[in-house]
């Protein structure tokens, strides 16, 4: 690459980082002043993005496109006050692991209502008034559209450096950012400062989407890229830091720019295209800035953790109702196959919910017990699916093999991750299992040669006799009672106490010879074992996978479970994957907007049965007297 | 030998000296009380001893060996016991699992995957707890205990490791003027039975008065004094911190 060539990708990089500036900025205020991390942010970046759209070709011109982006920021800021009022107000006392799914449902009802309001297909704006030719520089050609985008980003955060330092509103939110009790001292209305913060934050979101209408169509999977783009530059830039946000920006834009430029390289003994990095090279930066600054280049060092919602009970041993129940169900699972001669789809169904049980109960074992609540199970899910599938592709090893190298490649994922994951709490760990998940979905979508990219894997058949549903039903039901059996000996043997123990006071714990983390690594490594195994069984019960397995939404579904059937009990996660898979395959099948659907059932989980089935149930039955 | 010796001790949190240039030592068997005014940097210190924190400079000999910088984990693991200010118990946990959790540390049987926890150090875990006086409790959860219990709790956790040296950063806060003394009885018991070294921090100046073999005094991070009840109470700069000059401490260990 010649110098001027290299100038020429830094200037590209600038104007895309304004854009990331821009979505980040708000994401960062919001979490400053508030603590929450909305999720839904992309979505209002693509909302941004489809009501400029209207403007632009709707009313048209001058008017219909700039007027328009104004007009965009400010329905998107009044949609974010609405949003912050009717549902944000009331979780803000909640765990995180609640706020963060709250948000997420939002996401499935916005990219639903876009779908309804908007259609399915992409829709190019018209180019921007007044910026329509391109600037020769350095021998190249540039849009004059992104040099207008490169000012802007700074003008934005020019503007925003002024508003936080030189009004009161601005010196209201550094004071709630920097010490939120000191907020409620300064008598200042709170709830006011709040709507008022979001509001802010969303128009920011609106204003990012409502300029990239000129240059990107808009299209229903905006809302999870740019969340994913926001995310990593405001965990980059340090939470709730507006400069470093643009730091983080420009570096991040500068990495993909330059990974596009730089192309195909020859090293001599390997050929590598840069260009397929573009993907994996923000999760990166992201995971290595984690890691060397936990809080982010400009972040501080956050309070001590939330705790969890309800104090938990001490575990029980199994009642002999209970166990009695349980080998009622068993008995009728083996049966199953015999019952559903006639209907072979209830077999399907049953490989599905019982690889669903094994995913969540491994979720759980790390989020309950644990306390860590991982945004990127489905990584390990991947690992294992894919190791399998590969390994039948590439090497045609048989499925026995293959079934047990699934969780092989996931515990090695799991133990890598996990190792740094262990070292933060809370929310930062939530996004850093998020980005390594983030991660292993670029590499498998990006490496097309060795994956099959978006296309997936297919023709991962079993060998028979498990090519008959029924064997294969029993072989999974094997594994899963195996895995759940096996996940609930170690929560009552000294280890499943010793993870408690660090979750419940990991001072206590250290104080009395407990390497918490290392007891929470190893805890990190039995569920991504496990978790590969249904990852592998996966691959075998569909014949083919796609990098669908380890889409962020597998992540976030292994949460729903675990959340519905109650993170606090250990029969929770059984009880919440079988409804949830049996929903899935069942009523969201049924309906186009079926995102709205989830979404609807992840707001009805979080504000009025957070204890999920098993919790709500327990809690009733103790109440009558009885023992748990 | 001493069990513990601070030399030239400090730590400071930006710019406020937490603790500056402490030196002392606690003999074999010693009951010492740590005294001084709120924010004289005494949990700072217990912070340093116990490996929460690591010291700016100067030396913890446990047993003539440094210990400065060493995590909290491995300094339990040399025989220092420890209960917090604000207490640390398990709350998940019954009173007694919590207590077992400790001896299936100091056993080192942690990443054992098996055989179920409760079944682990059951009947030394309810000795420990006969002597808080807190078998009674032993399958409660022990959030549900009150605070006084809790302490006690903490004290038999902290018993667990048999440790040759206690460190109790207020032991009795949150507890009546009685139940304070039958702690501190029961502490001072351990000393001499079983030849423990306490150090130990209370604000209750007439326990410290009736039941420790010596006393030292921080203020501002500096050690002010060391000695004998009799010592410490004529010091001119310990009641001049207490309080102000002119009054003494009379009053208070009446
Ligand atoms: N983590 C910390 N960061 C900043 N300053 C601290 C920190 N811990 C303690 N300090 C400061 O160091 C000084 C000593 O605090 P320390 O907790 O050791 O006092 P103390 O003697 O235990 O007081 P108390 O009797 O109230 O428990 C105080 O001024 C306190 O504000
Ligand atoms: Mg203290």
């Amino acid at each position: 690459m010649t110098l001027n060539a290299f100038l020429f990708q830094v200037l590209n990089g600038l104007s895309s980082a304004s854009g990331l500036f821009l979505i980040a900025a708000g994401l960062s205020l919001i979490f400053g002043v508030t603590r929450i991390v909305n999720l839904a942010h992309g979505s209002l970046y693509m909302l941004g993005t489809y009501i400029a759209y209207t403007f632009a070709t709707k009313i048209g011109g001058v008017t219909g496109f700039w007027g328009g982006i104004v007009a965009t920021a400010l329905i998107v800021g009044a949609l974010g006050a609405a949003i912050e009022f009717v549902l944000l107000r009331r979780i803000y006392r909640a765990p995180e692991l609640f706020q963060l799914l709250a948000t997420f449902a939002l996401v499935l009802v916005i990219n639903d209502f876009a779908l309804w309001l908007w259609g399915p297909t992409d829709l190019l704006g018209p180019r921007a008034p007044g910026f329509r030719g391109a600037v020769e520089i350095l021998g190249r050609r540039l849009p004059s559209y992104d040099l207008f985008l490169i000012v802007i980003g700074p003008l934005v955060l020019l503007a925003l450096h002024l508003t936080l330092t030189r009004t009161r509103f601005g010196r209201l939110i550094r004071a709630a950012t920097q010490d939120r009790e000191m907020v409620g001292a300064l008598g200042v209305n709170q709830a006011v400062l709040f709507t008022s913060v979001f509001a802010l934050g969303a128009a920011l979101a609106g204003l990012g989407g409502a300029l990239q209408i000129a240059r990107e169509p808009a299209n229903l999977a905006t809302d999870l890229i740019a969340l994913g783009d926001a995310f990593v530059v405001v965990v980059v830039g340090g939470m709730g830091s507006i400069p470093g946000a643009y730091l983080a920006a420009v570096i991040i834009a500068e990495v993909k720019a330059l990974c596009v430029g730089i192309g195909t390289v020859d090293f001599g003994f390997v050929t590598i295209n840069f260009s397929k990095f573009t993907l994996v090279a923000e999760f990166l930066v992201m995971a290595i800035v984690l890691i060397a600054r936990p809080y982010g280049l400009l972040g501080k060092a956050q309070g001590a953790v939330r705790s969890i919602a309800e104090p938990e009970e001490p575990l029980r041993p199994a009642t002999p109702l209970l166990k009695a129940f349980g080998v009622a169900v068993l008995a009728v699972l083996v049966c199953l196959p015999l019952l559903a001669q006639s209907s072979p789809y209830v077999l399907v169904l049953g490989i599905d919910v019982l690889i669903a049980v094994i995913f969540a109960t491994s979720l759980h074992f790390i989020m309950g017990p644990g306390g860590m609540h991982s945004f990127g199970h489905a990584a390990y899910f991947g690992l294992g699916a894919y190791g399998a599938a590969l390994l039948v592709k590439w090497l045609a090893w048989p499925m026995g093999a293959a079934l047990v190298a699934a969780p092989v490649l996931a515990v090695a994922g799991a133990l890598l991750f996990g190792w740094f994951a262990v070292r933060l709490s809370g929310v930062y760990l939530a996004m850093l299992t998020l980005a390594f998940a983030q991660i292993v979905w670029a590499a498998v979508f990006q490496w097309e040669g060795f994956t099959g990219g978006s296309n997936g894997v297919i023709g991962v058949w079993p060998p028979p006799p498990f090519d008959k549903s029924w064997v294969y039903f029993l072989l999974t039901l094997a594994l899963a009672v195996a895995a759940v059996l096996l996940l609930r000996r170690f929560l009552f043997a000294p280890f499943g106490y010793a993870m408690r123990a660090g979750r419940d006071s990991p001072l206590r714990a250290e104080a009395i010879g407990i390497d918490v983390k290392r007891v929470h690594w190893l805890g990190f490594a039995i569920a991504g074992l496990v978790c590969g195994v249904a990852g592998g069984l996966f691959a075998f019960a569909k014949g083919s996978i796609s990098p669908e397995t380890i889409h962020i939404n597998r992540s976030i579904d292994g949460l729903v479970m675990v959340l519905l059937g109650g993170v606090q009990t250990l029969t929770g996660p059984i009880a919440g994957a079988s409804v949830f898979a049996l929903l899935q395959d069942t009523v969201m099948r049924q309906t186009e907007y079926w995102r709205a659907l989830m979404g609807a059932i992840i707001l009805l989980l979080v504000l009025t049965f957070p204890q999920g089935i098993v919790g709500a149930f327990a809690s009733l039955w103790r109440r009558m007297g009885g023992r748990t | 030998m001493s069990v513990l010796e601070l030399r030239a001790l400090s730590k400071s949190f930006g710019g406020v000296h937490a603790v500056r240039d402490v030196s002392f030592a606690i003999g074999k068997g010693e009951f010492l009380a740590m005294i001084g005014p709120n924010g004289a940097g005494k949990s700072t210190c217990f912070n340093m001893i116990n490996g929460q924190l690591k010291p700016d400079s100067g030396e913890i000999l446990c047993d003539g060996r440094n210990i400065a910088g060493l995590a909290p984990r491995d300094i339990w693991r040399l025989g220092v016991g420890r209960t917090f200010q604000v207490a640390a118990t398990f709350g998940s946990m019954t009173v007694i699992e919590n207590v077992q959790m400790a001896l299936i540390s100091h056993g080192r049987e942690i990443y054992r995957l098996w055989r179920p926890a409760a079944s682990h150090h059951r009947a030394r875990a309810l000795e420990l707890l006969a002597h808080v006086g807190m078998e009674a409790a032993a399958d409660r959860p022990s959030r549900e205990l009150a605070y006084g219990d809790v302490k006690r709790v903490e004290l038999a956790i902290a018993l667990a490791n048999d440790p040759k040296l206690l460190l109790m950063d207020e032991p009795t806060a949150g507890m009546g003027t009685s139940e304070r003394h039958g702690l501190i009885e029961l502490v001072k018991r351990l000393v001499v039975e079983r030849g423990i070294s306490v150090l130990f921090t209370e604000h209750s100046m007439d326990v410290v008065f009736a039941f420790a073999d010596r006393i030292i005094v921080l203020a501002r991070g500096q050690l002010i004094a060391d000695g004998d009840a009799a010592t410490i109470r004529d010091n001119p700069q310990v009641r001049e911190v207490y309080f102000g000059t002119g009054k003494t401490f009379a009053g208070a260990s009446a």
